[in-house]
């Protein structure tokens, strides 16, 4: 009974007092700390961001019921750092623990370019950023390389006009969508010195770092556990050995790498099966990579060479 | 005299909050809404202009309301109406239609009655508004 008068507060009572724990607990918001601290491996200060954040809508919740209303905190957020760092990854996480806590309402993503928000010609791109916006609405709007909205070398870009709508909004309709712009560090960092109305509507910035060599192996394991692989002992030391060497290369991204390699690496064992066909294959013989797979790698090849 | 047409005619005018669990409920179903307005309020006036396109792929009431309040900005002093369409297979037709908004004068209706050959009456219908041209109907300039 109390609980229904609590959520209605109309009840001047009870709510003064709010159990923590069991309105956590009700709330399923641990659960989703908890697969986000599971799944994604590394990321310190990026979970310790989400779970300030976490803490603070949980509170933000509870003073609604006590009637000690303040205005909706700003939820915009900016994700930088380098490729395959887990922007992506963490915005859609994000997406759900601002659905469990009740301030978006349908907790869907929608994940767009420059493309589907500026239009082609004039009076093309107001249409079509509404039109994003409209189906964003609820949600989160996660806008992926947000630095190519602006041009500089262009003045007549369309860019800017779908810049002013997305502020316009962003500004207005605080509770009814939270955008995240991500993107690499420094072009962010240029794209809000040119545009500091988005700057400094954005209330938290926050920094992907790079992943160590030992985060990698563990991604990697994590996503071969996924793919129903795994390494032979031999092939994860040679593939630790990848780690370090692609590293050091250019055009290096993180967990995008990883996957990459993982990927070629199955298209090697796949061969390397194909390629004797008078056997008999074992469950074991089609889940393992072995050394060979890694170590056919251009990447070696390139730090023999030299 | 108050037009009425379409779902919940026989209550007050709704409140924004009520249009939005309104649209919330299509958008549950799977509808998209269309945003429809006209000056011109006989019954029979199938054919309302259409603000914008119908409004596909929407998750909440909020994007629907956005457009409304837009609407309103430009046509505030005309009818306006959401209709919810349902595209899946074997309706594939206009589900819920509801007015969100009408003039603030509605001046109403005149009957014609019109003799014909033994002592017939035909009836017409005619909108006091509608004497004068599209777009000056309720005030507007």
């Amino acid at each position: 009974m109390s609980t229904l008068a609590v959520t209605q507060g109309v009840s001047e009572a009870s709510t003064r007092q709010v159990d923590l724990r069991q309105e956590f607990n009700e709330v399923g918001v641990g659960e989703v700390l908890d697969q986000l601290d599971r799944e994604l491996i590394g990321l310190r200060p990026v979970k310790r961001r989400i779970r300030e954040i976490a803490s603070l809508l949980l509170i933000e919740r509870i003073r609604k019921r006590m009637n000690l209303t303040s205005d909706v905190p700003t939820l915009h957020m900016s994700f930088t750092g380098n490729p395959g760092t887990g922007k992506t990854t963490v915005a859609l996480r994000i997406a759900s623990i601002l659905h469990r806590l009740g301030f978006v309402r349908s907790g869907q993503v929608v994940s767009v370019t420059r493309d589907e928000l500026v239009g082609q010609y004039v009076g093309h791109t107001a249409p079509k950023t509404k039109e994003v916006l409209k189906k964003a609405m609820g949600g989160v709007l996660f806008i992926d390389e947000a630095y190519y909205l602006h041009r500089p070398d262009n003045e007549r870009d369309y860019g800017q006009e779908a810049i002013e709508i997305l502020l316009q909004v962003m500004e207005s309709q605080r509770e009814d969508l939270v955008v995240i712009l991500a993107g690499y560090g420094d072009r962010m960092d240029k794209f809000f010195a040119s545009n500091p109305g988005f700057r400094s509507r954005i209330a938290h910035h926050i920094d992907f770092p790079d992943y160590s060599q030992g985060e990698l192996l563990a991604i990697a394991d994590l996503m071969l556990q996924d793919m129903n692989y795994k390494f032979s002992p031999d092939a994860r030391e040679a593939f630790m050995r990848y780690i370090s060497l692609r590293k050091t290369q250019p055009l290096f991204s993180n967990a995008r790498s990883i996957r990459n390699a993982l990927d070629r690496m199955r298209l090697r064992q796949a061969n390397r099966l194909v390629a004797d066909l008078d056997r008999v294959l074992t469950n074991h013989d089609v889940m393992s990579l072995e050394a060979s797979d890694v170590l056919a790698s251009r990447v070696f090849r390139k730090a023999s060479g030299e | 005299m108050r037009i009425t047409q379409g779902c919940f005619s026989f209550l007050p005018d709704l409140t924004d909050e009520q249009i939005a669990r309104q649209v919330q409920y299509c958008l549950g179903n799977g509808w998209a809404v269309n945003i429809e307005f006209t000056d011109d309020p006989h019954p029979r006036n199938n054919f309302w202009e259409m603000w914008g396109l119908p409004m596909f792929d929407l998750r909440d009431a909020a994007g629907v309301l956005m457009e409304l309040a837009e609407c309103r900005k430009v046509y505030g002093d005309r009818y306006i109406r959401l209709s919810a369409f349902d595209s899946s297979h074997g309706w594939e037709s206009v589900r819920l239609s509801f007015i969100v908004n009408r003039p603030k004068e509605e001046p109403g209706f005149r009957l014609d009655r019109h003799e014909v050959a033994g002592r017939k009456i035909r009836y017409t219908t005619t909108s006091y508004a509608a004497g004068r041209p599209e777009g000056r109907r309720y005030g507007g300039s």
